[in-house]
Formats: structure tokens, C-alpha cells, sequence
């Protein structure tokens, strides 16, 4: 509709960097959205008109220049079609900051923040920010293997330490992220707080770790989602029993308290769709 | 038409609204009512017996001079009639449509008591759709620049109303919406077959034409605050039109099992994102062939005729009766012609899912009615009878809560203990100095004709505040948490309408 407002945001592609196959990094146009940014908190896209609406965490952001950083893992046919626009073109909206900042402060231990594949992305802000309240951050970044790492040299600014860990061993811990911060507590680390965003099962095995050492955990759950600001309860999860909307409650949530099989299963609820969505366009 | 005396008026039979046919409308989202022809309006005029003290305009959140329009129908002025209407409502065609007449209006209309009363509604819906087909729609006068800058939160019915009555007036109006177009719940959340979409395009695009501008994908409190807008921003005012938008659960296990919908999410997906198009639109919506929807209101009557449309067999739980339904009657009756099942006196207590938390079924408990409540309802009671029913998609609709975003993000506004914002009950100021509020904000959940009402009264006192004429310190904001949020009791005297 009108276009003419100073408010009005071009949601434009400034760069797109492949960070892996699959995988890419955007800088998107975002003024208003960039200046109020906090760690933790998330957009909704619909990169075209005919699009859902689908949310995605923020990698980082840059104030003065206005824009916004996003990773985006094709992972379904919405995340497919985003990844098919390139540099100069313009998503058709884009909503945020939702959510509320990660739960950050100045803490005795460390603080461990753990990503999982393109749930790296989402762990840089609130490295950085836990830095800046002044905690010794150690950063853990797991994949399947060496070529599917992606913002290690990122993390490295905002954290005293990165540990690396793949399945395979091509570099770093053999295994899974849990190892490294296994070795982490082996070798006398008083670890205050962990933050771990990825594939539920790692979200879920870290807090499987931590639980009965008593250690404070935040995961942030990326709950299927349509408005993403409190309206539709399609983001609904259970946390101590009770039901919560990850748009406006979260992100993040207590680790310890997540219901993690039944978001698992709620976030199977639309793949029959999304293969029938893939296939109708692929033709 | 010749002069009719008062007895031969009241003589004439009701013009019934035409509809296509049940099995007909279930296969399509067209509107189902088709509107009156030249001649039904004329006659539906002829019934209305011009009282001196009309039962209508009390009735009427906006105070249209009902009389007066429908004088002007059977005149065959239509034209004449829709610029009445305007002078006191600027969306005749969204109210004609889903307005409960039968609860305002209609209810006390005089020939009403002995027989049935004029179809006032079905009047409205005519001379707007004769002022759409006709290209009528003008723009109404436009005060001079004040210079003033006000803003409005929330693109829905509240805010389209406040923002026109600021414009005319000749303040600098930016509606800020959350969602990627305009409309609010009259998109998002009125189906298709109840109001065309066209008619809900035609009146924002009025109010861009009077200078109104609108911004998207702006959610205000996180994107900008309050204290932006009224600082920074340079804003003088804001009117607060958020809405009631978060659903209120079921509180029962199983409520997050895949299938199981609140009401928004599910015409949400529909009607804002077109995922009965899919996957031309690419949102999805995954329904199965059983549909229990669990609620009576107008929401749930949506649901059910949306579910309906999209193949399958619905089924309404409900733990009151029938009699007790919220809805409007003419939704009931309409979701009775489209074959929907009614299970009355059934209170859903479980849903029942397989192992990858799939609905299977729902568990409810059979009611009867026992002693009435504080709502003068009789309160239904369990009868420890169960039954449960196999299903496989279920859609709760029991009414929304106050979204909680803005006053989340500042520290001034303040709330009532189940989240409605708290305003002065007559300018509807809020707690906040410059910060008004109207709408389902305000009462916690109403309907588009009461919203449009205090944000018409909630307008006219910014207007007052912004030309000085309203001391801050003289709003009286409650402070007690159980306030119950702003109540409309019709009928109210009879205002004179303005020339």
C-alpha cells in the first residue's frame, strides 16, 4: 500500500555469503528493526507475497548501518525459497524484535554457550552480550564435520574460548558438543550458566548434562510459529507443565523444565505439507 | 409509495435477507447472505413507522440516526441514506455485516415488540453496497493542518476509527501495524463468506486517501516504544488499538496435541495467510475429516462454517446450551444450515492423542444446567457422565486476553488483573499522559461496532486533549486490578445527530 513513509523498511539483501552447503548468511536492510535488537531476540520473514510467515533468530546486527544479520539452513520449502533470493533483492516483510532478550548477568563461573549447526548463529549475540557484562564466555560449536561449522572466527571475538566438536573427528572433539563441555567440568571449570541452541536433541542432551549438576540452562526453542507476536498460539510449549507461547514468553526457556518431545512432534506437525509444497513448485 | 398509516406499516411482512442454499455455500468462501434488491429495501423502509422516540439509535454504539437512513431507503434516495449513516459511522458496510443487530439496534426497535423488528442491518449492508457499486465513496471534510502529530497502534476496527475521526479533524495521523496489511481482525479473523475482503480494502484505501499513512510490520513497543513515539518521534498523542489477541486455552491435557488449533491460529492461517489456497499461498493448514470445534461464540461459528468449507464433518462442543450461546443468532442459524452437529451440555475435559501426539479423540463430560451465575446464565454442571468421541483436528475458541506486548514494554500504562488495559471509563485515557486506548484492549474482548464506539469517543477527547482543552490530571484511571474493563449498557439516551 502506501510506500512514502520514513518508517518503511526496504527488507533489501545487501549480502549473501554461503557458509555451507545449504547454508547462508544474510545483511539485510532493517533500520528500525537493527536499532532495537537485543541477544536472544528473533524475526518473523515472509520473504514474498505468497509466503509463510516463518521465524528466524538473529545472528547479529550493526546499529549505525541499519541492517540485520540472519542464517538460514534450507530446511523446508519457505527456508528453500528464501535461500533461492540473492544480493539486491527484498524480502516482502519482515517483523521484529519479537521475543524477549536472553537471560544475561554477571555470573560467578563461566558462561558456556552452546550451537548446534545454524543454531550458531543465534548463540553470537548472546556471547557477545555475556562478554560485555564481564563473564569469562567459552563458546562450544558442534556439526557433523569439519566442513559444516559455520561463524567459528565470529564466536572467537565474542568469547574467551571456542571448543569444536564433530561427529566425525575431522577437527576438533570427537563427538558431540556434550563432550567438550564434559571436558569443560573435568577439568574444574565452575560453570555458571549455559546457553544451547540447535537441533532438539542437542538442546535436549545438554540439559540432560546439566540437570543434575544444578546448572543454570537456557534453551531457545524455535517453535513453529505465524504471527509471533502472541496471537496465535501455533508456538504453544510446555515448560513445567504449564503451556507457553515462545513468541512472547521466549525464546529461551529453562532447559530443565522444557517439555522436548513434545516440540519435537509439534515440529513434525506440517512436514506432509511442506513436501506437498516442494513438490508443487519444483515442477 | 403513498402515505401508509402507522397500522399498514406495521402490517407488512419482514423482507427476509436471501441466502444461497446450505449445500450450495459449504462448497465456496462466497458471502452467503446475497443482499436486498432495490425493491426488498424499499419495501423493509416501508416497515419502519419513524418513532418520536426512536428504540434504535440507543441501541446503537455510534448513534446512527437509524429513522432517518431508512427514511431516506424508502425516499429511493440510497445515496442520501449511506451520507446519514457516515455522518456517525464510516464503515456502514462492515457494520451492515456483522454487527449483532439482534442484541442493539434491532432489539428495541418499537415494531419489534409485537412483531419483528425492521432489518436494520440488511439496510445498512444496501445502501453501502449501493454506495460501493456505485463509486459513492467520498471522502468526508478534512479540517486544516493543526499541525498536531498523533499515532495510532493497531490497524483493526478501533484504529481504522480513530484514525479517521483524528484526519478529519486535521491532525498528522501513522497507523503502525504488526501484521503485513491493514484490517486487523476484520482480515485475520471474520471469515471470507461474512465479509468480502473488497469492502475492508476499500475503507483503508479511504483512509489513505485522506492522508492517512500506514506503516507495517511495526510492533510497537519492541520496534518503537511509547516512549519513542511520544519522544523522539515527535507523536503528541496515541491511541492504543491492540486488540484482544491472545487466545485463552483449554486447560486441558492434551491441548497442545498436533491438530489441536486455537481459533486465531486457525483463521489466521486461512484468512490472513490463504491457506485454504494452498499451496498457491505456501502457509498450511492441516485439517482431518473430523472437526470438533469447542466454543459457541461468533469465533467458534467461524471456525466451524471455515472447517466446513474445507471438507469436513464439525462437530460443536459446547458445556452450555444451545439457548446460551454467545453467538449471534442469525451465525447459529446460518451454521445450522450448513449441516454442523451440535453437541450442547458437553464439556470437553481431555484430548486424547497416539503416539506422535497426534488428537485422536476428545473426552468430554455431559452438563445440565443448574442455579444461574453472576452472567445471569444457568451454570452448568457436571454430571460425572462421560462420553468421548473419536476426531482428528480440534479448534478451542473460548475467547481471547488483551495482547500483552505493549504494556510489557513500558512502565507507565497499566492493566487490570486478567490484562486489560485500565482507562478513564469516559475519555478512555489511559494511565500513560498522551496515551489513549479503545477497543478489545479496553474491554477485553468485544465486537467491532463497541470498538469502533469508544475509539469514535476516545478520538474526539484526543482531540480535546491535543487543542488544550483536557487536563491530564483530571483522568480518573482505576487503579483496583479487579476493574472489569470498560462494559457498554445499551441503551444510552439518544444523541442528536450532528448536522
Amino acid at each position: 500500500m502506501s510506500n512514502k513513509s520514513k518508517y518503511s523498511q526496504s527488507f533489501k539483501i545487501l549480502k549473501k555469503k554461503e557458509l555451507c552447503p545449504d547454508t547462508y548468511w544474510y545483511e539485510i536492510e532493517a533500520p528500525y528493526i537493527a536499532k532495537k535488537l537485543l541477544a536472544g531476540q528473533f524475526i518473523i520473514i515472509r520473504p514474498k507475497e505468497h509466503s509463510e510467515r516463518i521465524p528466524l533468530s538473529i545472528a547479529g546486527w550493526d546499529r549505525d548501518k541499519g541492517t540485520i544479520h540472519i542464517i538460514v539452513m534450507s530446511a523446508g520449502y519457505t527456508t528453500g525459497e528464501l535461500n533461492g533470493m540473492g544480493e539486491g533483492d527484498c524480502f516482502s516483510d519482515i517483523v521484529g524484535p519479537l521475543g524477549v532478550r536472553s537471560h544475561v548477568s554477571k555470573q560467578d563461573g563461566t558462561c558456556v554457550v552452546i550451537g548446534g549447526g545454524y543454531g550458531t548463529g543465534a548463540i553470537l549475540p548472546t556471547a557477545q552480550d555475556l562478554s560485555d557484562l564481564g563473564n569469562r564466555v567459552v563458546g562450544i560449536v558442534g556439526a557433523r564435520n569439519k566442513d559444516l561449522l559455520l561463524m567459528i572466527d565470529e564466536l572467537g571475538e565474542a568469547c574467551d574460548e571456542v571448543m569444536l566438536t564433530t561427529n566425525d573427528g575431522s577437527i576438533g572433539t570427537e563427538g558431540f558438543v556434550t563432550h567438550a563441555l564434559q571436558k569443560i567440568l573435568d577439568a574444574g571449570e565452575k560453570v555458571s550458566s549455559v546457553l544451547a541452541v540447535g537441533p532438539v536433541p542437542m538442546m535436549m542432551a545438554v540439559a540432560a548434562m546439566t540437570k543434575p549438576l544444578g546448572i543454570q540452562t537456557w534453551v531457545s526453542l524455535n517453535a513453529i510459529m505465524v504471527d509471533g507476536t502472541g496471537m496465535c498460539g501455533a508456538c504453544r510449549v510446555s515448560v513445567d507443565g504449564k503451556t507457553k507461547f515462545a513468541c512472547f514468553h521466549g525464546p529461551d526457556f529453562d532447559a530443565h523444565k522444557v517439555d522436548f518431545g513434545e516440540l519435537m512432534k509439534r515440529q513434525k506437525m506440517f512436514v506432509e505439507k511442506e513436501k506437498e509444497a516442494i513438490e508443487a513448485y519444483s515442477k | 409509495m403513498g402515505e401508509l398509516s402507522n397500522k399498514e406499516r406495521m402490517k407488512l411482512p419482514k423482507q427476509e435477507m436471501p441466502l444461497h442454499p446450505g449445500e450450495e455455500r459449504v462448497k465456496n468462501f462466497n458471502e452467503v447472505p446475497i443482499g436486498y434488491s432495490d425493491e426488498m429495501a424499499k419495501q423493509e423502509a416501508l416497515r419502519c413507522i419513524q418513532c418520536k422516540k426512536p428504540g434504535c439509535i440507543p441501541g446503537c454504539p455510534v448513534g446512527i440516526d437509524i429513522p432517518a437512513f431508512i427514511q431516506l431507503i424508502e425516499d429511493g434516495d440510497y445515496a442520501g441514506a449511506v451520507k446519514k449513516i457516515r455522518e456517525t459511522n464510516f464503515l456502514p458496510s462492515v457494520c451492515g455485516r456483522v454487527c449483532p443487530q439482534d442484541k442493539q439496534c434491532q432489539m428495541d426497535c418499537i415494531i419489534g415488540k409485537k412483531g419483528e423488528p425492521v432489518e436494520i442491518g440488511s439496510l445498512e449492508r444496501f445502501v453501502a453496497d449501493y454506495e460501493d457499486k456505485n463509486n459513492l465513496r467520498v471522502l468526508p471534510d478534512i479540517a486544516p493542518d493543526t499541525g498536531k502529530k498523533v499515532a495510532v497502534i493497531g490497524a483493526g476496527p478501533a484504529g481504522m476509527t480513530a484514525a479517521y475521526e483524528l484526519r478529519k479533524r486535521g491532525h498528522e495521523v501513522t497507523v503502525f501495524e504488526a501484521f503485513h496489511r491493514g484490517g486487523g481482525v476484520l482480515v485475520y479473523g471474520i471469515p471470507r463468506f461474512r465479509l468480502p475482503i473488497e469492502t475492508i480494502d476499500a475503507d483503508l484505501k479511504l483512509l489513505e486517501d485522506m492522508g492517512v499513512e500506514f506503516v507495517y510490520n511495526m510492533i510497537i513497543g519492541r520496534v518503537l516504544t511509547l516512549d519513542d513515539l511520544l519522544g523522539e518521534e515527535g507523536y503528541d498523542s496515541v491511541f492504543i488499538g491492540t486488540g484482544a489477541g491472545t487466545p485463552k486455552m483449554l486447560g486441558v491435557p492434551g491441548e497442545n496435541a498436533n491438530g489441536v488449533y486455537s481459533a486465531n491460529e486457525y483463521l489466521t492461517r486461512i484468512y490472513l495467510m490463504g491457506a485454504n489456497e494452498f499451496p498457491k499461498h505456501v502457509t498450511p493448514i492441516v485439517q482431518g475429516n473430523k472437526v470438533a470445534v469447542v466454543g459457541a461464540g461468533n469465533t467458534a461459528m467461524d471456525a466451524m462454517r471455515t472447517a466446513k468449507r474445507l471438507g469436513a464433518d464439525v462437530t460443536c462442543y459446547y458445556r452450555r446450551a444451545k439457548e446460551q450461546a454467545p453467538a449471534r443468532t442469525e451465525e447459529v442459524h446460518h451454521a445450522d444450515q450448513e449441516f454442523i452437529n451440535w453437541k450442547f451440555l458437553s464439556n470437553p475435559v481431555e484430548i486424547l492423542t497416539d503416539e506422535n501426539n497426534k488428537v485422536t479423540g476428545v473426552k468430554c463430560e455431559k452438563m445440565e444446567l443448574g442455579e444461574p451465575d453472576s452472567s445471569g446464565r444457568r451454570k452448568p454442571v457436571g454430571t460425572g457422565e462421560y462420553f468421548t468421541d473419536e476426531i482428528d483436528t480440534l479448534v478451542f475458541s473460548l475467547g481471547c486476553a488483551v495482547n500483552p506486548i505493549l504494556p510489557m514494554t513500558d512502565e507507565v500504562l497499566s492493566v487490570n488483573k486478567w490484562g486489560i488495559m485500565m482507562v478513564d471509563e469516559k475519555t478512555y485515557q489511559t494511565a500513560r499522559e498522551g496515551v489513549f486506548a479503545g477497543g478489545d484492549t479496553v474491554t477485553g474482548g468485544s465486537t467491532v461496532i463497541l470498538a469502533m464506539g469508544q475509539a469514535k469517543t476516545a478520538a474526539e477527547n484526543m482531540h480535546k486533549y491535543l487543542n488544550g482543552e483536557m487536563p491530564w490530571s483530571d483522568a480518573k484511571v482505576p487503579t483496583d486490578p479487579t476493574w472489569p474493563g470498560i462494559i457498554w449498557d445499551a441503551p444510552k439516551p439518544a444523541k442528536k445527530a450532528k448536522k
